[in-house]
């Protein structure tokens, strides 16, 4: 898992829209990234629902929030609007899972996809605070966020 | 700004919505939209002691979870909160504003009130408040079930 103080890993990624989006567009403002292990889980769809739920408080705080998952754009053009959320989710897809193993997160086979894994980079793109789950079934409520933020 | 940051479920008050009686119990985050939430709500109803109940809606996950939960605050300020929550699990098929309004009318609510009030800001903002202290207990799913003994011990009203 990347470490706290760390420069963290540039990065360029397709969004939900099929765009690209570097981690270095968001120089200058700090940035949640939420690595989950896949669209359309019941976990990964309950952990995006809460979060959306206090997205503005979040953002009130300065902080933008960032799915990425091995998922294909298409995917998760699909699961935004399956679950009714405006969060910006990114494609780790080709070569997969490549940031999510700069980040330390990613399960290898037999998973092959990213833990559920929270980072936290600042206005200097350094990394400020970071989560890892026990295991992919279990994600931490936003309070943790909030405590982090405090 | 607000403070979401983690912190107890907060102890049972004076406008919590507590049905049953006794001292034991249990305090629920539920979400009227839920069906896993419905399921609950039968076992739920038919367990002794105290049921304390607060809103949690995940509107992202249940668009129309907000309405409901205005309905059921709404349906509380004339008395009648827990009739409508039994309502709304009872038959989660009818939840449009028309059939809103009749369940109003089977409960015997003054339709006008009820109008106004499950539009208005403090309902909005009671809802909310319930909502908020789910997310700073660390409530990530509904139902969300605490044991709410102490939680009644510890309360700020009188049964």
């Amino acid at each position: 898992m990347i470490a706290v103080g760390d420069q963290a890993p540039d990065f360029t990624l397709r969004n939900q829209d099929g765009e690209k989006v570097s981690l270095s567009d968001y120089a200058g403002r700090k940035v949640l990234l939420i690595f989950y292990p896949g669209d359309f889980s019941p976990v990964c769809g309950d952990q995006l629902s809460i979060y959306q739920e206090v997205k503005p408080e979040i953002e009130e705080k300065g902080v933008e929030l960032v799915g990425i998952s091995v998922d294909s754009f298409f995917a998760h053009q699909a699961f935004r609007e399956k679950l009714g959320i405006d969060t910006t989710l990114l494609s780790d897809y080709e070569p997969k899972g490549e940031v999510a193993r700069a980040y330390g997160s990613y399960l290898d086979a037999p998973l092959g996809f990213a833990n559920r894994t929270l980072v936290l980079v600042d206005e200097e793109g350094k990394v400020a605070w970071t989560y890892e789950s026990p295991n992919p079934g279990e994600f931490p409520g936003a309070n943790v966020i909030f405590d982090a933020l405090s | 700004m607000t403070d979401l940051g983690s912190a107890p479920v907060p102890a049972v008050g004076r406008d919590d919505h507590v049905r049953g009686e006794g001292e034991e119990g249990v305090l629920v985050y539920a979400d009227l939209g839920c069906p896993r939430c419905a399921a609950t709500w039968r076992q739920l109803r038919e367990q002794a002691g105290r049921l304390v109940f607060r809103h949690f809606p995940v509107a992202s996950k249940h668009p129309r979870s907000p309405a409901l939960h205005s309905a059921a605050e709404a349906a509380g300020l004339q008395g009648r909160f827990f009739e409508m929550v039994d309502s709304l699990y009872a038959d989660r098929g009818r939840v449009d504003d028309p059939h809103l309004w009749r369940r109003a009318e089977d409960l015997g609510l003054d339709l006008e009130r009820f109008q106004a009030d499950r539009r208005s800001e403090s309902v909005r903002d009671r809802i909310r408040r319930d909502f908020q202290s789910g997310i700073r207990a660390g409530v990530t799913g509904t139902p969300a079930v605490f044991d709410a003994c102490t939680l009644l011990r510890d309360r700020e009203r009188e049964f």
